[in-house]
């Protein structure tokens, strides 16, 4: 059989538009005979930017719109290096210019309405965004209103989380220059499941190398939510014995209950621990989209479940969560929010042409940690898919129980490529 | 035509529109998700080897010899452990043809 360029043509039209009637039927939606599928994405974090971008390459017909309300990507992975003096808030803030040349739409916006009958986003500038499929992608909701007194000492500068990398991060690297030598350090840890396991024990070392070198007679306490270390519990406590002997001060099972920004204390159910600096990290659930759109369905309303073939909600159709957002046994981090992404963007171009979910069989969570200035350790574990139970933690992964060199090395290089993969 | 045929160019015509065949598409999202630590288009910035263009035979060796323990490793020991050979396979085909 030969086929020249014009029945060629001719029969790929035909086979196009096959794609869109099946398209059609399993979408049961009038939209898709408007033209082209929609996608609207939430957030132009690692997930959300990540999402965008694989969407339109592996699905090029497809519209993608991102509502994103800020100017500039700050990465919360190396945002602990900032307080360590290692870093800049420079060098952790990216420009969302390149995304364009994807084709992606970005909306300088903030979403105030989901409305997932009609399958349409409201905006806060007072327009509205129809979609086929919507990625909701804000990341966490930080619970100020958890620890009393919080507001009102963060609207007064006294206490920050930095948990979402940006002023507060800028904020704390200032207040810890302006500590004397010899004062306190309280940083708190959320109870599971909270952002960035890890973040904290790191955040702990990375203020200890600025204190070791700055002011070495201060002291870190670390209020710890849970019974003990969270994540990478060997290697962490193998750099606060080795860097930072009698430096940090760890009391498990020592939530905050209260902060005063005016005394500078930080309350627990056992005692009131005097603070110059005071880093507290409250509670946290699924972003406020997450709750406009109802998808917060997990047993407590707080975090989203979700099909892992596709990320789609498990009660809310055409809505999938991506990120920190989703409840899991995948970590919540920046790296595997990227990875919800691809798994997830490959899943919506093959719904969008009316085929099943792809099903992506092997996924990977990979996360560096700085245990000094000079060192880092990681985890890595591989998760395989199974229809009932989900992605399943293989064998032979887990964490170093030391860090150094050459695992800095490998962290700042992951910091890069993962910060292009998402938004070069 | 044959049905055959018609079958066949349906499946050509996928390409055409621009959405890549499933079980690419499935090797294409696995490999992607090297890509986070690998860089886009397995191009890596600083000290992570870059994937684009690697000869498949050499990538299929190394990730063997790391899940064996035959080559040292740092992270890749812990990742290559979760794979199959097949993956690596589809992969490496996949990375070779990066540029």
């Amino acid at each position: 059989m030969t086929i020249n360029r014009r029945d060629f043509l001719k029969v790929s039209g035909a086979g196009a538009a096959t794609t869109l009637i099946t398209g059609c039927a399993s979408q049961g939606g009038a939209s898709a005979m408007k033209g082209n599928p929609k996608v609207v994405v939430v957030g132009a974090g690692f997930g959300g930017a990540t999402c965008a971008k694989y969407i339109r390459k592996w699905g090029p017909n497809i519209e993608v719109t991102i509502v994103e309300p800020n100017d500039n990507f700050v990465s919360c992975p190396i945002s602990n290096w900032v307080l360590a003096g290692m870093k800049s808030m420079n060098d952790i803030t990216h420009g969302y210019g390149n995304l364009s040349k994807h084709g992606i739409k970005m909306v300088k916006d903030y979403v105030v309405g989901v409305d997932t009958g009609k399958r349409e986003v409201k905006l806060k500038s007072g327009s509205s965004l129809s979609y086929d499929r919507l990625v909701l992608a804000p990341g966490v909701e930080v619970l100020t209103d958890s620890v009393g007194g919080y507001k009102e000492a963060e609207a007064a500068g006294k206490v920050v989380h930095a948990w979402k990398a940006g002023p507060q991060t800028a904020l704390l690297r200032k207040q810890l220059e302006a500590m004397p030598d010899g004062g306190v350090f309280v940083m708190s840890v959320p109870t599971a499941p909270y952002r960035c396991p890890p973040g904290p024990y790191e955040r702990a070392c990375m203020v200890a190398s600025y204190f070791k070198k700055a002011k070495p007679k201060s002291k870190i306490i670390l209020l710890d939510g849970n019974p003990d270390i969270a994540s990478k519990k060997g290697l962490f406590t193998w750099a606060w014995n080795t860097f930072y002997p009698g430096m940090i001060e760890y009391r498990p099972n020592n939530a905050p209950r209260a902060v005063d920004g005016n005394k500078m204390i930080v309350s627990t159910e056992f005692d009131d621990v005097k603070a110059d600096v005071m880093n507290v990290v409250p509670k946290q659930r699924a972003g406020e989209v997450c709750g406009m759109a109802g998808a917060r369905n997990d047993s407590g309303g707080v975090w989203c479940t979700v099909k892992l073939d596709s990320f789609e909600s498990t009660t809310v159709p055409n809505v999938h969560i991506i990120g920190d957002s989703v409840l899991s046994n995948l970590p919540k981090s920046g790296h595997m929010a990227t990875n919800h992404a691809k798994i997830a963007a490959a899943s919506i171009v093959e719904m969008l042409a009316g085929r099943p979910p792809i099903s992506v069989p092997v996924v990977a969570n990979t996360c560096y940690s700085a245990t000094s200035d000079t060192t880092a350790g990681y985890v890595a574990n591989v998760f395989r898919f199974d229809k009932e139970k989900g992605y399943v933690t293989q064998p032979d992964g887990g964490a170093t129980g030391q860090g150094d060199e050459i695992n800095l090395a490998y962290a700042e290089s992951w910091a890069q490529n993962i910060w292009a993969d998402a938004l070069s | 035509m044959h049905k055959k045929s018609i079958l066949l160019i349906a499946g050509l015509s996928f390409a055409a529109i621009g959405t890549a065949h499933a079980a690419d598409l499935r090797t294409q999202a696995i490999s992607a998700t090297c890509l986070s630590c690998h860089g886009p288009n397995g191009k890596s910035g600083g000290a992570i080897p870059s994937l684009a263009g690697l000869e498949k035979g050499y990538f299929v060796q190394a990730m063997k010899d790391f899940k064996s323990g035959a080559r040292p490793a740092t992270i890749m020991k812990k990742h290559a452990a979760g794979y199959t050979d097949a993956e690596f396979e589809a992969m490496g085909a996949y990375f070779a043809s990066l540029k």
